[in-house]
């Protein structure tokens, strides 16, 4: 696994301190006597494991039962993550086994067909909070801060004492490697022990094993539940998944297209906030102001940078360095009055239509699927683009209207399991699944801008019903997908989306490109169900008009019975539809 | 359908009488509407049944013919959903008629409604389907001079009494040999209209009919033997008249050839109700009217001007609001009423006295007024009776 990396907005009151590649926190230091130097005695650094260890709420590790699964996710992340950068069809088996002996106590175990870890970044990567490579650029990609797996670990090692465990192979040709990486907290520093091993069978991937307290549970939010939700978004992967019931699971994939590779961008001049552009300003090699504008910012040429530049009342040629604070609200307000072309998409992956459905045929059984995928947008200067995808009404309950005009219930497929169906009954509210960056967010779903958008569409409009300000009704599941190279969560755990206006009108008009369509179909079905209705009851009286002219016209019973049919040949052809 | 078909079979073991030509004429139109509809569905066409519409709407007034005629105005039976369980429906009442006239039986309404809970889904839920599918059926017949007897439905009340200088000749349920029924041998008492009146034949040498509303004042008549000074004969119709009662004094006045007079209360009931409908027959049951109208029949009274010619002023009661509105409702709608104008004079004039007199009214002058005095005075006057 490859990734770790550092938070942006959980730190933002902190003051950050070195380098590219590491962002510890510094303790602020009072320079007031007395009192104040008898408080110094006692402020020191804190280290970021220290903070999470207090506050592991903050990444998802509140309750046993979420710990599992945060756990599992934040592994299942960095590996797709890992595979798709190396462009590998991704194949994980995951496993939860009871720990023999330990009550509450389960060994996670995840195993990818990656392009494996060197040696040298095992331990940081896994022992050492906010380390990774996804945090500095402006690229779609699950994991964002580089918190997630040296997290969990530290969940684990806190609740068990045990180390996490990582096997690890870069290629045939590489030696694989074992390690054991404890974290210590108060240094946010791994400590380790590397061991050869012999890892048969594989050519290449990464191996984690995490042993903690969890609670095991199926049904909603579950591990099973989350994994057949990145089933139905990543269509391109194939899982397994055995639990400690002794259950296996594989979801197959259904394609081998990897989502597209997507580029890496600079920000765009309308995203950036002052304190940012001040740091950019501050650490640019560039020496005049233009040419720092237009190479450390996407969407910037020489027209647009000296415009800028003019309207700040600024020089072209001015030192990036020598920019005081005054001229960098001046530079900001300039930047925002300039009109600047949107940024590239290019460092955007969407699902796709066609594979949201084949994603959702492949674990929603329904009668109908319909999904729309917007063209990209931009809010705050980030592009993103949603899609979404619906699966509606369960096999069975629709009609089919066949060639000849003969109307028929529409084939019931197996029964699931009750927990394994993501589809809400006819009178339920509808499954709503959302996902940023193709990673299913199970938690603060009404705190999601997904969740809003959904509400504030009208679906009367297309034939559900919806009680005021909630979720429609009906057998129904929404998924709805916000790919960005910065997506903008709410908290560190990435469980709901913040509501920006750009974002919710997206998603709105990507909702109703859905409902059209369902719409269309929910009204054919309507029509259908009632025509199927009024032949029923038609049909019952024709074995009645049949005896009746038996009776009068004393006909045999095979004259009777052609009479019979007639009447429903007739009936079929003449009702138009 | 077996069982059906024994469920409605009658067990009466009567011999089979010879069809007679209604009788035939009955089985030959079921039998062609069957085969109509039958030759439709084999050749894949939808088929159809269309009954003449019952409802005013559908009714005109020739004053030649002297009652309601059905119009133009078909509805179809056919395989849709609001008309597939009256189609069936009707051809399995067809069914169940032809089958009684085959087997010289009948059926009440009530009766008919009842043999139809054993056709499952097809059976009627309360009477009154079963009445207006019927009433279809009824029409469509009436077309080619069938009449619902014809069709073996009868009706469930009988018809009123009759008394005076009248030999009705009826047949033997059991022999069939003819019976001679006098009308003056009844004592007090009187003979009472069968349900279904076809088949009889009349002998008399009465003068005219005298259709009276009530059951008191018949009583006074006949009592008095007023039916043999006057040479007439009495007919009771118990407010309106029943559908037995307004056959029998049809084909009687049609066959002896005399005069009808009805002889009701001075209110909108009696005349536009009891009287129009003796007459010209019903709105909503037009097609009846070929049959079940009398249209040689005249008013004799009590009429508005007879309140003032009699001076029964003080033995009126105020008009009701109802009769009011049944008077002002028979002026503007009724087409028989329209085509009078005598008719509208004499509703208008008692609107505007805003009163209404009972026969027995007549009574303030002696209870034997309307016999001596009354009656004949009217009597004298045939010509001047409303139409």
């Amino acid at each position: 696994m490859t990734d770790a990396a550092e938070s942006g907005s959980l730190f933002d009151h902190l003051e950050a301190s070195t380098g590219r590649e590491r962002k510890g926190m510094a303790a602020k230091t009072s320079k007031s006597k007395g009192a104040a130097e008898r408080m110094a005695a006692k402020q020191r650094e804190i280290s970021v494991s220290e903070f999470f260890t207090k506050n592991r709420h903050l990444l998802g590790f509140d309750s046993p039962r979420k710990a599992l699964l945060t756990c599992v996710k934040e592994a299942v992340d960095n590996s797709l993550d890992a595979c798709e950068e190396a462009r590998i069809l991704p194949e994980l088996a995951i496993s939860i086994q009871k720990l023999a002996g330990r009550e509450n106590i389960y060994t996670v175990s995840i195993e990818d067909n990656g392009p494996g870890i060197v040696k040298a970044q095992i331990p940081n990567i896994f022992g050492k909070l906010l380390y990774g490579s996804k945090f500095h650029r402006l690229r779609q990609s699950r994991g964002q801060q580089g918190i997630g797996i040296s997290a969990a670990g530290m969940y684990g090692q806190l609740t068990t004492g045990n180390p996490v465990r990582i096997w690890s192979r870069t290629g045939s040709r590489a030696i694989p490697h074992y390690f054991e990486v404890r974290i210590d907290t108060a240094k946010n520093k791994p400590t380790y022990e590397d061991k050869a091993t012999d890892w048969d069978g594989k050519k290449h991937g990464t191996k984690v094993e995490i042993d903690l307290e969890g609670e095991f549970r199926r049904g909603q939010r579950s591990v099973q539940e989350f994994l057949k939700l990145v089933a139905v978004a990543n269509p391109h992967v194939h899982l397994t998944y055995s639990d400690p019931e002794g259950q296996e699971l594989i979801f197959e994939s259904v394609t081998k297209d990897l989502p597209k590779e997507t580029d890496e961008i600079k920000p765009h001049p309308h995203g950036v906030e002052l304190g940012i552009l001040m740091k950019m300003l501050h650490d640019s090699e560039q020496r005049w102001l233009s040419l720092f504008l237009q190479r450390e910012f996407s969407r910037v040429g020489p027209k647009v940078a000296k415009s800028i530049c003019s309207t700040a009342k600024l020089s072209d040629r001015a030192h990036p360095k020598r920019i005081a604070r005054s001229e960098v609200d001046k530079l900001k307000k300039a930047i925002d009055q300039t009109k600047i072309m949107a940024p590239p998409t290019s460092c955007i992956a969407p699902i796709g239509e066609k594979l949201i459905i084949k994603g959702l045929e492949k674990e929603v059984e329904a009668d109908f699927y319909v999904a729309s995928t917007r063209s990209p947008s931009v809010y705050r200067g980030h592009p993103f683009q949603v899609e979404a995808g619906i699966a509606y009404g369960k096999p069975g309950d629709t009609m089919e209207l066949l060639e000849d005009g003969k109307i028929i219930k529409s084939a019931k497929k197996k029964k699931k399991r009750p927990d394994e169906v993501l589809l809400a009954d006819a009178n339920e509210q509808i499954r709503l699944i959302r996902y940023a960056n193709r990673v299913p967010l199970l938690y603060q779903q009404s705190a999601c801008a997904i969740n809003k958008a959904v509400v504030s569409t009208n679906w009367r409009g297309y034939g559900l019903s919806q009680p005021r300000g909630s979720l429609p009704v009906g057998p129904m599941v929404i998924m709805v997908h916000i790919a960005s190279v910065w997506v903008p969560f709410t908290s560190e755990s990435k469980e709901a989306i913040a509501a920006y206006d750009e974002i919710i009108k997206e998603l709105k008009l990507c909702l109703q490109e859905c409902g059209r369509k369902l719409g269309t179909h929910i009204r054919k079905g309507k029509r259908l169900a009632n025509e199927f209705k009024k032949r029923n009851y038609i049909e019952t009286y024709i074995p009645h008009i049949g005896q009746a002219l038996q009776e009068i016209l004393h006909l045999s019973d095979p004259q009777t019975n052609k009479t019979v049919k007639c009447l429903t040949t007739v009936l079929e052809k003449s009702r138009k539809f | 359908m077996a069982a059906s078909k024994k469920a409605s079979k009658k067990t009466t073991k009567k011999k089979r009488p010879e069809q007679s030509k209604m009788d035939a004429k009955t089985i030959q139109s079921i039998d062609s509407t069957a085969k109509m509809v039958h030759g439709k569905i084999i050749k894949l066409d939808k088929p159809e049944l269309k009954l003449p519409q019952r409802s005013l709407a559908n009714v005109s007034y020739d004053r030649r013919v002297g009652h309601f005629k059905l119009g133009r105005i078909r509805k179809a039976r056919a395989l849709t959903v609001n008309t597939v369980k009256s189609f069936a429906q009707t051809l399995k009442l067809m069914a169940f008629s032809k089958e009684m006239v085959q087997e010289d039986d009948f059926a009440t309404k009530r009766e008919a409604y009842y043999v139809s809970k054993n056709w499952g889904d097809a059976k009627f839920r309360e009477q009154p389907e079963s009445d207006a599918v019927m009433d279809d059926i009824e029409a469509l017949f009436s077309l080619e001079g069938l009449s619902r007897e014809h069709l073996r439905f009868y009706p469930e009340e009988h018809g009123g009494a009759v008394a005076g200088e009248l030999t009705v000749i009826d047949r033997d349920e059991e022999t069939g040999k003819p019976i001679e029924i006098d009308c003056t041998g009844f004592g007090s008492g009187a003979y009472s209209i069968p349900h279904s009146v076809e088949h009889l034949k009349f002998k008399t040498g009465a003068k005219f009919i005298l259709a009276i509303e009530t059951g008191g004042m018949f009583q006074r008549l006949n009592k008095h033997r007023f039916w043999r000074d006057s040479k007439c004969i009495l007919v009771e119709t118990m407010g309106v008249p029943t559908r037995a009662t307004r056959r029998f004094i049809r084909m009687l006045s049609d066959s002896v050839k005399i005069p009808v007079y009805a002889f009701v209360d001075c209110d909108p009931y009696g005349i536009s109700n009891i009287y129009r409908t003796l007459k010209v027959g019903s709105g909503n049951a037009a097609h009846l009217n070929q049959f079940f109208c009398v249209p040689k029949a005249s008013f004799l009274g009590v009429t508005p001007q007879d309140i003032i010619d009699f001076k029964l002023q003080d033995a009126t009661h105020p008009l009701a609001d109802v009769d009011i509105k049944r008077a002002k409702d028979a002026l503007k709608n009724d087409p028989f009423f329209k085509a009078h104008v005598r008719w509208q004079k004499a509703i208008q004039q008692l609107l505007k006295m805003g009163v209404r007199a009972e026969q027995q009214a007549l009574a303030k002058w002696g209870l034997n007024f309307v016999i001596e005095e009354y009656l004949p005075r009217k009597l004298k006057q045939t010509g001047k009776f409303l139409p």
